[in-house]
């Protein structure tokens, strides 16, 4: 249960801006556990993004270390996949060739690769629209199927980068759901982004609280909430009072230098 | 919720003062507005701006960015095409221009009859697209993979880019004596001349099509397990395909005009020569047949084109 699945050992990325060196994260250290869910928040410019950057080894740490499975990360790969705001899906790929994509590249013959694809577009309720394309698509679902292209790779841990950031709240609610469902179903590793504390409370096994200027861990909280979770969970007094902890922990390191 | 409400809303404006940037929601400086004299507000700061009578709602035609009705749309269409036509034969009927100016419709259609019974049409028309196909076919071959090796690699931006937008100013009708003296008389220079009046436009707008292939799909495809050869076949190409085919189609127009230049110098066959052939005659009612055959040739191709371009983009959103 507490094996560290992925560890981040005095991670800081600098950037160069006007000349100086900015830290837009200093001395980061995380373990993340595997098959745990947890969720990373901060305000803008805590760092959010370019920790799961680093992660995803699209961006390279100044300092400091990011072990899998204690192998050091030196670059993106599909042990960890990645899932941003808009999603990035293929717009020329169906929704069943978006989903193949990672496993065209691998040596996997025709069956095995249509035989996972229909269990990803299934878990991920895409089946009925495994023909259209993106643009045919509502925000949530292109979503669902960066998802699912993600999942496909058998990553060990998979990267959500505010994955529902542009979504309206209603269908904001539904993937929560969704993610939920999907990260038991499959038994991945989950690593969240977001700014939004109601959410990565509903979520998370684990929040992680970013402050910012330079990015860095102010607090980490194992949440004591049920593992079975539905949207009533919201309006309980357990889940409000731990979403106003969290809540107050983002206000406290927004821009407290 | 209303629990929350009901006890915090009264503790905050009691306890604003002491706790301060703490309490969540009301901001720090609530304290001075409510003890202190209120400073006055914007309202009472400013006197009233002046106001500008409403817009009148535009008619249809001059409203900005509004699809026309079906109707209106046909008409203008229609027009566009129907007016200059309906001029020139007005013109031509009439009698008011000298007809060796400007020849009567009647008299082209008679003119490009004639050329085309006795196959004359065919074998110029034959020899100026063949040499299009040469030329234009030449510089997409070299500026389709220069241009996204341009858009896909620095590298290849900063070696490739400066020279190809110099020397896409260099006007390039001016290159003929020199491709004549280079190349010699043949087909040659005439081929030369299109493939170096075009290729360094399609080269620059390439790699532009390639640079707007968003960066997060790149990425994504690396976090998938892509390597770079396969990004660029697999998800660099495919994104910019119709936008080179759109590139292609639109320089295609100055292959057309090159090839007309490099056939007036110097040939034996081709439109180009005719156009120079009828002029030495004063055939105006065949120069303007060979025009209108060139205009029917280039919106042909034009057309072919833009529906491969379609085709290719039909999961353009």
């Amino acid at each position: 249960m507490t094996t560290g699945l992925l560890e981040l050992v005095g991670v800081s990325r600098m950037f160069r801006r006007d000349g100086r060196d900015v830290p837009a994260l200093a001395d980061v250290d995380l373990r993340i556990a595997r098959t745990s869910f947890v969720c990373v928040v901060g305000a803008s410019g805590s760092g959010k993004s370019t920790l799961l950057s680093l992660v995803a080894g699209l961006d390279r740490p100044s300092t400091g270390e990011i072990l899998l499975d204690g192998n050091p990360v030196r670059g993106p790969g599909p042990d960890r996949g990645l899932v941003s705001q808009g999603g990035a899906v293929y717009p020329w790929r169906t929704v069943e060739r978006n989903v193949a994509f990672g496993l065209e590249l691998l040596r996997i013959d025709r069956a095995e690769r249509a035989r996972r694809v229909g269990w990803y577009l299934a878990e991920t309720g895409l089946t009925a629209l495994r023909s259209a394309l993106p643009k045919q698509l509502s925000g949530g679902q292109r979503q669902r199927v960066a998802i699912a292209r993600a999942l496909a790779c058998e990553p060990d841990v998979l990267l959500l980068d505010e994955p529902f950031g542009a979504l309206d709240v209603q269908t904001k609610e539904d993937m929560q759901l969704f993610i939920r469902r999907v990260w038991r179903d499959t038994g991945t590793t989950v690593l969240m982004v977001t700014h939004d504390v109601e959410e990565a409370v509903f979520l998370g096994q684990r929040v992680v609280v970013l402050a910012s200027d330079p990015g860095r861990v102010a607090a980490d909280i194992t949440l004591e909430l049920p593992e079975e979770r539905d949207l009533d969970l919201k309006r309980t007094p357990e889940f409000l009072a731990l979403r106003a902890r969290v809540e107050d922990l983002v206000r406290t390191f927004h821009h407290a230098t | 919720m209303e629990r929350l409400v009901s006890s915090d809303a009264p503790a905050v404006s009691t306890d604003a003062p002491e706790v301060g940037s703490d309490v969540p929601g009301v901001g720090s400086d609530a304290p001075e507005r409510t003890t202190a004299q209120r400073p006055p507000t914007a309202r009472q700061l400013f006197g009233a701006l002046p106001r500008r009578r409403p817009a009148r709602p535009p008619g249809t035609v001059l409203a900005l960015r509004t699809p026309l009705r079906g109707r209106t749309r046909t008409v203008l269409v229609l027009s566009s095409v129907a007016l200059p036509l309906l001029t020139w034969l007005l013109l031509g009927a009439t009698g008011a221009v000298d007809p060796r100016f400007l020849p009567p419709p009647g008299a082209v259609w008679a003119a490009g009859v004639e050329m085309a019974g006795s196959g004359e049409l065919f074998t110029d028309a034959w020899a100026t697209v063949r040499r299009i196909l040469y030329g234009y076919g030449l510089g997409v071959a070299v500026a389709v993979p220069l241009g996204v090796a341009m858009g896909s690699f620095a590298a290849a931006r900063s070696a490739l880019e400066p020279v190809s937008g110099l020397l896409r100013y260099l006007p390039a009708a001016a290159f003929t004596p020199l491709l004549l003296i280079w190349l010699g008389i043949g087909e040659a220079p005439k081929i030369a001349l299109i493939f170096v009046g075009t290729v360094f436009f399609n080269m620059l707008m390439v790699a532009d099509a390639v640079r707007q292939v968003p960066i997060d799909l790149v990425n994504v495809s690396y976090t998938l397990g892509a390597r770079g050869g396969e990004v660029l076949r697999k998800v660099i190409l495919p994104y910019a395909l119709p936008g080179i085919v759109d590139a292609v189609r639109v320089n295609f127009a100055a292959a057309w005009g090159l090839v007309v230049v490099a056939e007036l110098v110097n040939s034996q066959e081709g439109l180009g020569k005719r156009i120079l052939l009828a002029q030495r005659f004063t055939q105006t009612d065949k120069i303007f047949a060979i025009l209108v055959v060139i205009g029917l040739i280039g919106v042909t191709a034009d057309i072919v084109l833009r529906i491969t371009r379609d085709r290719l983009g039909r999961w353009v959103p």
